[in-house]
């Protein structure tokens, strides 16, 4: 068996539980181990794409107990993706933690490895229920991550998060428990065998399980009407824990995806694409929804937590097209959106840390150190995230319109992308403008607001991430025709449920 | 017995959710709880409801009890037992934080 699989599993869970073991040492150790193992993450994430990007399904069966009876992992080109993703973005989370959002409370790095050993196997797992488990430990450990540091506003809205997060595990439990009652089985491609073969006597009752299973995952990767929870939770936090948050949102975009091609894709039967007519409306409406909540804000950090509003909804309208390119165009967008919007909100907490008592909030305020350059970088991040010419945002949105113009609802989909372009760079340009070309230049006779000490000289700990998130995007633009082709595969592999049910379940599966 | 059973989810989820709506953190608390413990109920019962039956194979048994629901609801059990362990902790906190148990931390009296 090769254990290349399971390895992007173990890593972070061991450096958790070292790291848990030296919690007591000083900081720089602990550094030091995270920022190597998530190193090390990269390398086997890069390996393991390596191994499935010409088709093959590796599958894991933990302690050789075959499918459907065990627990399997499954990495195919989706879930090869998905980890090398989350662990590019996490470095760069991680090294702009380093600069002393870490000291805040002993327990930051240990929490970011669970994060990312739940993230990891929530990607690898081939079976719903341990998809549950994996979902509690991401969640445990972004609760953490939410309210380290502490104060008012990061406990209140750190409360929403957590609450809502239980009920939706609840519905989770609920919908997981009815599918097993009715089909014995909890195996994803066991399921999709399974779900095709439905009784009609049974059919509500799956068609039930499989609609709860849409809320829980439209809950994660907030979707209209379950956004409610994101704005606030997003723009209180601290901002190397909202920079890696951005890729838990895409977790639920992810589970949707995997969950209705294979079980109730094209080969179910009766039950054959549950979410025709659900998916798209919710996502154009996330869309629009989140283009409204950028514009009406009133805090930068609120206005990027809008961003992944709006970057969900746009990626599930790329899923909902249910067709090749469509899910090719939404796999080329995710790690562009993800990125973009996690490069924005560091950027915005180094205009905070400049900004004193204005905090990030859209008023004009005073010329900030640095304001030129940080400004240059603000107004390109705002281009990246709103998807103009020429970056890599512009290529994804643009393979989005041409894989939506022979869907019926195509005049639906072209005039709320379109728009939503638009308004965010205007919501964008107007934040840039009010922070940075409308400030006042300092009075220093007059204001007791600049007293306060100014702050450091930029940090290189704080501009290597920004910058390197940015270069990612771009190296996205510059290979776009090896990674929309990878994407293109990916898609395609993820049409073709057989050859994921024969490789989990063995050649004689039906 | 399958009736009776039913009827005590149900009356658990309802009890939960609407504690769950109540506007202080120590209703939600229990809203939770209730709603955790509905749910274990609900996925033991998945395995259908058996007397008297072994889980594991054993020569002499005349039928089974489905053991995966017995596993599944272990796990569930541990997980919404730590998750209610964290929302109380963090509910006390929220409490001391904002000086009083609103969810949304306004002053009602």
């Amino acid at each position: 068996m090769n254990h290349i699989a399971i390895a992007p599993l173990l890593l972070p869970l061991f450096t958790g539980i070292c790291l848990l073991l030296l919690r007591e040492q000083r900081i720089y150790v602990k550094r030091i181990i995270a920022g190597i193992s998530n190193i090390a993450l990269i390398v086997i994430a890069i390996e393991l794409l390596l191994q499935v990007a010409d088709g093959t399904i590796l599958v894991y069966a933990l302690s050789d107990w075959a499918a459907p009876y065990g627990i399997t992992l499954v990495a195919d080109r989706l879930a090869g993706w998905m980890v090398l993703t989350t662990s590019m973005l996490s470095i760069f989370a991680l090294i702009y933690a380093m600069h002393g959002v870490d000291r805040e409370g002993r327990h930051f790095h240990i929490m970011f490895q669970l994060q990312l050993f739940g993230l990891n196997g929530a990607f690898l797992t081939g079976d719903l229920f341990n998809l549950f488990v994996f979902f509690e430990v991401l969640l445990l450990a972004s609760y953490s991550l939410l309210l380290h540091g502490g104060g008012r506003k990061r406990i209140r809205s750190g409360l929403h998060f957590v609450v809502i997060n239980v009920v939706g595990s609840s519905l989770f439990l609920f919908a997981v428990g009815t599918l097993y009652g009715v089909l014995g089985t909890l195996n994803m491609a066991d399921l999709a065998v399974k779900v095709a073969a439905t009784p009609p006597e049974n059919l509500v009752l799956v068609h039930s399980a499989g609609m709860l299973l849409f809320a829980v995952f439209a809950l994660k990767a907030a979707l209209l009407p379950f956004y409610l929870w994101l704005p606030s939770a997003y723009s209180q936090t601290s901002a190397p824990a909202a920079a890696l948050f951005a890729i838990m949102t895409k977790v639920g975009a992810y589970s949707i995806l995997r969950v209705y091609t294979l079980i109730f894709g094209d080969h179910a039967g009766p039950l054959a694409n549950l979410l025709d007519g659900w998916l798209l409306p919710m996502a154009l409406l996330t869309i629009a929804i989140g283009t409204f909540g950028l514009l009406g804000s009133k805090r930068l950090r609120q206005q990027v937590a809008y961003l992944v509003v709006i970057s969900a909804g746009t990626l599930l309208t790329c899923f909902s097209l249910n067709s090749e390119a469509g899910i090719a165009a939404g796999l080329y967008y995710l790690p562009h959106t993800t990125f973009a919007t996690a490069a924005l909100f560091l950027l915005a907490d180094l205009i905070v840390k400049r900004r004193g008592l204005m905090e990030d909030r859209l008023d004009a305020g005073y010329v900030i150190t640095q304001q030129k350059f940080l400004g240059a970088i603000f107004f390109t991040l705002a281009i990246l995230a709103a998807g103009l010419p020429p970056l890599s945002g512009f290529l994804g949105k643009f393979m989005l319109l041409q894989a939506a113009l022979d869907h019926p609802a195509v005049v639906f989909i072209m005039t709320i992308v379109l728009l939503n372009g638009l308004l965010t760079v205007i919501g964008l340009a107007r934040s840039g403008s009010l922070m940075f070309y409308e400030a006042h230049a300092v009075d220093k006779s007059t204001n007791t607001y600049n007293k306060q000490e100014l702050p450091e000289p930029l940090n290189v700990r704080e501009l290597l991430p920004i910058f390197a998130l940015l270069g990612l995007c771009l190296a996205m633009t510059l290979w776009a025709g090896t990674l929309t082709k990878f994407t293109a595969e990916t898609a395609a592999q993820l049409l073709d449920t057989k050859s994921y049910i024969e490789a989990v379940l063995g050649k004689g599966a039906p | 017995m399958e009736a009776l059973i039913s009827l005590l989810i149900g009356v658990l989820t309802a009890g939960g959710v609407y504690l769950c709506l109540r506007s202080h953190t120590f209703p939600v608390v229990l809203g939770l709880t209730l709603l955790s413990y509905a749910v274990n109920l609900f996925l033991f019962m998945m395995g259908r409801l058996v007397i008297g039956q072994p889980p594991i194979i054993s020569a002499d048994a005349s039928g089974y009890a489905d053991p995966i629901p017995q596993a599944l609801v272990l796990t569930a059990i541990v997980i919404s037992f730590a998750m209610t362990a964290f929302i109380i902790v963090l509910a006390l906190k929220a409490r001391t934080e904002m000086g009083n148990d609103h969810v949304d931390g306004k002053d009602v009296s």
